[in-house]
Formats: structure tokens, C-alpha cells, sequence
């Protein structure tokens, strides 16, 4: 018997296989959260989404405080992380072949490095160097550097490269016919960047941010060392706050009866965001494939 | 069939497991691993090095936090765990399991203020409690003030720093405020973690240590020894005599004891080994490392008249 009549079955049902199988543990996942979370739900109700309270001591959990710290410290970092990661993909794929290659391989190395590294050096540069900052600048600053921008820092250089480097490809990949015939009719770069390479590359872009994005609302270390580990939901900037991630990472270890619970249940509410961003995404692009004009 | 098969395959394991005892030559070499609280680690690791070196049994700990050492043993992967917080008599009966106290450590109040060093600044239990509530909020408050006439304090906010993750510290610092105040007992309690009402949380004792150095005007409070480790600014609290004491004194209130779990249906040879290691944690040479690292110990006397010395094994450990 021939090699090919039979490697291609066995590779076709391999494949399937291994797709079922993440499909599977996504569902799993769902359903072990959902399982473990059941007393705190049981217990808080839909009450739990929007209860401030923390208090360990007479069993009290909500979730706002950690909802509200891992939406405002990802929005934050995505609105500095985007720019950057934008303009810096365009300079890379149009700079001189050695310094795209110096340049990319820098970014890409900044995505290499542990988050607990990034935690390190926030905690002990960027901590000191806020506090310096907005002493100077006269800022009132209760908690020294700690608190949601920080924090927001710290996870926008973090996703900067993931997002830059999706870019970078998706820049590349555009006909080079396309963009010469829009520098011929006489657009200026930033013109050719918006309407020719953002345009053939949205999925690809976008792509990039949810990369980013997913990044951002899991991250845990770097936020840990950072955000204050503050159960308060964050009213300014400069204030300290927590994440789902982080509140996680605290308080698992020790965590017994309902708290336990009310930590799957946390777990289970950022497995949902992180879902839903997916989906939103995917149905996004679907209701605007028409305008792009990909049909 | 199925049955008798899985049978055989235990007995040959069992058959090659003896086998290999015996090729050990005195079949004594026991391997014994704990887990748990992170407050006593320095001085377990101190302790299970030297027995280690000096002895055939082989010891291990692990500090991964009070709450999961207690998992730990409760399922069985561990020979034995450390806890902070002790359990409750019924906890004890149902899972089937033996307490006993090990040693006891300072925990310290840490500050973070210009111009007051080591040992300068005093606080009554009640003042540390009304600061950690946000009830006080400025050094130079009249109820500081008084407290250290002496001491020129700064009209400088007071930023509190607590741990963020749940903790055995965490729980022998608020069982003491909760103790020593009723407005603390009603409002905030005593638990490994709890509802501060002011302040921000550092990730572990580095944690604390790095938010209270880094921020001037801060108070935290950390286990002595990471104190002494971080060179950070102690203060004085009032002895249960009524005079000023420094952490390093025998008097210090402010004192957290640390408790040992072992399984009643632990197995006879690994029951033997840690009867041993726990007879040598005992003894003066374990003592006197202990005070080096600025631990208090116990004696076997003052561990059994301990309210948490539990279990149906309890005396053969404690003896």
C-alpha cells in the first residue's frame, strides 16, 4: 500500500481529534467553574456582580471591586499599548531591511520576558519613579506609584509587543502593488497607513488587539506586584485597585468554603469576558465584512 | 481475573519495594515532606537542613501558606504540614489528625517615618488599632504625640500596608488587635485575610516590606525576622507588665505561635522518624538556632499546655 493512501486519513482523524479535544476543554472548564462557583451563586445571587464587598472574616464576597480593576487597568493599557504598537509596526516594515530586522527582534524579545520580571521591575523602578513623579508634579498621591495606572503600564509594554508583532505581519502582507499604486496617485504615508494597509489588514489587526486584549484581562503577576491589591473599586487614576487575576493569585492558596467558591466564581466570570470579547470580535467583523467591502 | 491480577502486581511491588529496603543496607533512610506556613519557614528550613545533615531521615518543607499546607495533609500528600492558624478540636477529630505547637515568632509593627529610627517610636495597642482602622490618620496626632513626647513626628499622612495575600501573619497580627480592641473585634475581626478598611496590600512579606521602605509615611507589620532581613524601622509596644518593649525582647506581645499537623494513620517507620525530628526540634541545639534567627522556642512543657495541643497522637510527639 502506498504511504499517501493511508497517511491522509490518519492525519485527517489526528487533526480532529486533537480540535475536539481544546473544544472539549473549553467546555470543561466552563462547566468545572461553573460547578465550583455554585455556592457562591447560590449564596450572593446576581448580587455578587455588583456587591463591593470583600470581607473574609464573615464570608462576604462580591465582585465589582475586581471586575471594575480588570476592565479599567485593560481599557488603559490598550489605549497606550495600540498607538505604539501601531506606529511602531509601520516604522518597522518600512525601515531599512537591517534596522526592521534589529528593530523587530528587539520587540519581539520584549514579549520573551517573564511577567514576573515585568512585575520586578515595576515594583522597584517604575513604583519609585511614579511616586518621584507626581511628588514633583504636586499630584496628590495617597499610595505613592502603586495603583491602576501603574499598573496600566506595566500591562501595556507587555501586550505592546504581541499586538506589534501580529501587525508587523499583517503590514507586511499587503500586495505591494496596492500600496505603490497609492503612493502614484499621490497619498501621503499616513494616508496609504489608514486607507490602504489598516483597511486590507483589519481582520489581521484586529486580530492583534484581541491578542493583546486576552493578554491584558489574564495577566497576573505584573498587575500582583503593582495595583495595591486594593478591594475598592477604583475612582481615579492614581488609585490602587485589584484584578480578577490578581484577587485569584492572593487568595487561593488559602482559601476555604465560600471564598473558595466566590474565587471560581471570579474565575469563571473572567473566562466569560475573555469569551464574549472573542465573540464580539468575531461578530464584528461579520457584520462589517460588507463595508470593507470583502464580499 | 482483573482482580487477582492487580493483586499480583501489588505483591510483586511490595516484593521489589522490600527489596530495594533492603539493598539500602539498614532500611532506616526515611524521607519525610511538609508543607505549609511561610511564618515559621526560615527557622524549618534552618532545622530540617541540620537534622538532615547529621541524620538518615531526610527532611523537607515546603512553605506554600498555612491554609494550603492543611489541604496538604488532609489528602494525604504530605507527612506532615505547618499551620499558623490552629485548627478547632472538632476539625481535629474529623479529619483525624494530631496538633502541636513548634515554636513561637515575633510579629512587628514596621514604619517608614523621617527622622525616627529603630525602637523610637512607641504605640499602645489601642493607637496601632485605631491606625490600622484609618481612624488615625496623621503622625503628628495628638494620641501619637502623647505617646512620644520626646519624638519630633511629621504632620505626614499615615499610608497602611497590609498583605495582600491571606496569611498566617496576617491572622496572629488581627487576632491580637481583635483581642486587645473592641472597635477592631466588631469592625474588621481576625482572619488570614480581612477587610481592611485603609490602605494598600503588599504580595507577601517582601511584599510589605518592599511598599513600607519604598513609601515614606507608611506602618506595616511583618514577622520579625524579614524585619530584621529588610533593615526596616521596628517600633516599641507595651508588655502585658506595662513597660516598653523592643521585638527582641522575651516580653513582646505582639507573639504568634506555630502549630505542626500529622495524620493519625501515619505510617509506622515515618511515624518513628518524625517522633525523632520532632524530639530534636525540641532539644537545645534546635533552640538555640531558633534564637538566632530571632524565633522564640518551645519547651515540650509549654507546647502541651497549649489550648491547641490536640489529637490522638498528641503525646506520643510532645513528650
Amino acid at each position: 500500500m502506498r504511504v499517501s493512501a493511508w497517511s491522509d486519513p490518519v492525519f485527517r482523524w489526528l487533526c480532529m481529534i486533537c480540535a475536539t479535544l481544546c473544544g472539549l476543554l473549553m467546555v470543561a472548564f466552563f462547566v468545572q467553574l461553573a460547578f465550583a462557583s455554585g455556592d457562591a451563586w447560590s449564596r450572593f445571587g446576581l448580587g455578587f456582580f455588583v456587591s463591593t464587598d470583600w470581607d473574609p472574616v464573615r464570608d462576604l464576597y462580591g465582585a465589582l471591586p475586581a471586575i471594575a480593576g480588570t476592565v479599567a487597568t485593560t481599557v488603559i493599557a490598550l489605549v497606550i499599548a495600540l498607538p505604539l504598537a501601531f506606529v511602531s509596526a509601520l516604522f518597522i516594515v518600512d525601515a531599512p531591511p537591517w534596522l526592521s530586522r534589529v528593530l523587530g527582534q528587539a520587540v519581539d524579545l520584549l514579549a520573551a520576558i517573564p511577567s514576573i520580571i515585568y512585575g520586578m521591575w515595576g515594583l522597584f523602578v517604575l513604583v519609585p519613579l511614579m511616586d518621584r513623579l507626581w511628588v514633583a508634579w504636586g499630584v496628590d498621591n495617597a499610595f505613592g506609584g502603586i495603583g491602576l495606572l501603574t499598573s496600566s503600564l506595566i500591562l501595556s509594554l507587555m501586550i505592546l509587543p504581541y499586538i506589534c508583532a501580529v501587525m508587523r505581519d499583517v503590514l507586511r502582507m499587503t500586495p505591494p502593488m496596492l500600496r505603490e499604486s497609492a503612493f502614484g496617485v499621490g497619498c501621503t504615508r499616513w494616508e496609504t497607513a489608514r486607507d490602504i494597509l489598516m483597511r486590507y489588514g483589519i481582520r489581521g489587526l484586529l486580530g492583534g488587539i484581541f491578542i493583546g486584549l486576552g493578554r491584558a484581562l489574564g495577566e497576573t503577576m505584573a498587575v500582583l506586584f503593582v495595583a495595591g491589591n486594593i478591594m475598592k473599586v477604583p475612582t481615579g487614576l492614581l488609585d490602587g485597585c485589584t484584578t480578577i487575576a490578581a484577587t485569584l493569585a492572593n487568595n487561593f492558596a488559602e482559601a476555604e468554603g465560600v471564598q473558595r467558591s466566590a474565587l471560581f466564581a471570579l474565575g469563571l466570570i473572567l473566562l466569560v469576558m475573555a469569551f464574549a470579547i472573542q465573540v464580539l470580535a468575531q461578530y464584528y467583523l461579520r457584520m462589517t465584512s460588507a463595508k470593507r467591502g470583502e464580499k | 481475573m482483573k482482580q487477582m491480577s492487580i493483586v499480583s502486581v501489588a505483591a510483586a511491588a511490595a516484593l521489589f519495594l522490600a527489596g530495594c529496603g533492603e539493598g539500602n543496607g539498614n532500611g532506616g533512610a526515611v524521607t519525610l515532606n511538609g508543607a505549609g506556613a511561610s511564618f515559621p519557614d526560615p527557622v524549618y528550613q534552618a532545622w530540617t537542613y541540620i537534622y538532615s545533615t547529621a541524620n538518615d531521615t531526610t527532611v523537607n518543607y515546603q512553605s506554600i501558606g498555612s491554609g494550603a499546607g492543611i489541604n496538604q495533609i488532609k489528602a494525604g500528600t504530605v507527612d506532615f504540614a505547618g499551620t499558623d492558624a490552629p485548627l478547632k478540636r472538632e476539625e481535629i477529630q474529623q479529619a483525624k489528625l494530631t496538633q502541636f505547637p513548634m515554636v513561637t515568632g515575633a510579629v512587628t509593627p514596621i514604619v517608614n517615618i523621617a527622622g525616627v529610627g529603630p525602637g523610637q517610636l512607641k504605640l499602645t495597642d489601642e493607637v496601632l488599632a485605631k491606625i490600622f482602622m484609618g481612624e488615625i490618620k496623621t503622625w503628628d496626632d495628638p494620641a501619637i504625640t502623647a505617646l512620644n513626647p520626646g519624638l519630633k513626628l511629621p504632620k505626614q499622612n499615615i499610608l497602611v500596608v497590609y498583605r495582600s495575600d491571606s496569611s498566617g501573619t496576617t491572622n496572629i497580627f488581627t487576632e491580637y488587635l481583635t483581642d486587645k480592641s473592641p472597635d477592631w473585634a466588631t469592625k474588621v475581626g481576625a482572619g488570614k485575610s480581612v477587610k481592611w478598611p485603609t490602605g494598600l496590600g503588599g504580595q507577601k512579606n517582601p511584599g510589605v516590606c518592599n511598599n513600607v521602605q519604598q513609601n515614606s509615611g507608611s506602618i506595616g507589620y511583618t514577622e520579625f525576622t524579614y524585619a530584621i532581613e529588610s533593615k526596616l524601622t521596628t517600633v516599641q509596644m507595651k508588655a502585658a507588665d506595662g513597660s516598653w518593649q523592643n521585638p527582641d525582647s522575651a516580653s513582646w506581645p505582639l507573639v504568634g505561635t506555630t502549630y505542626l499537623l500529622v495524620r493519625d494513620d501515619i505510617p509506622a517507620d515515618k511515624k518513628a522518624a518524625l517522633q525523632a525530628y520532632v524530639a530534636w526540634c525540641f532539644s537545645g541545639d534546635a533552640a538555640a538556632k531558633a534564637k538566632e534567627l530571632h524565633y522564640t522556642p518551645l519547651t515540650a512543657e509549654r507546647a502541651k499546655q497549649s489550648r491547641y495541643f490536640l489529637g490522638a497522637l498528641k503525646d506520643e510527639f510532645v513528650k
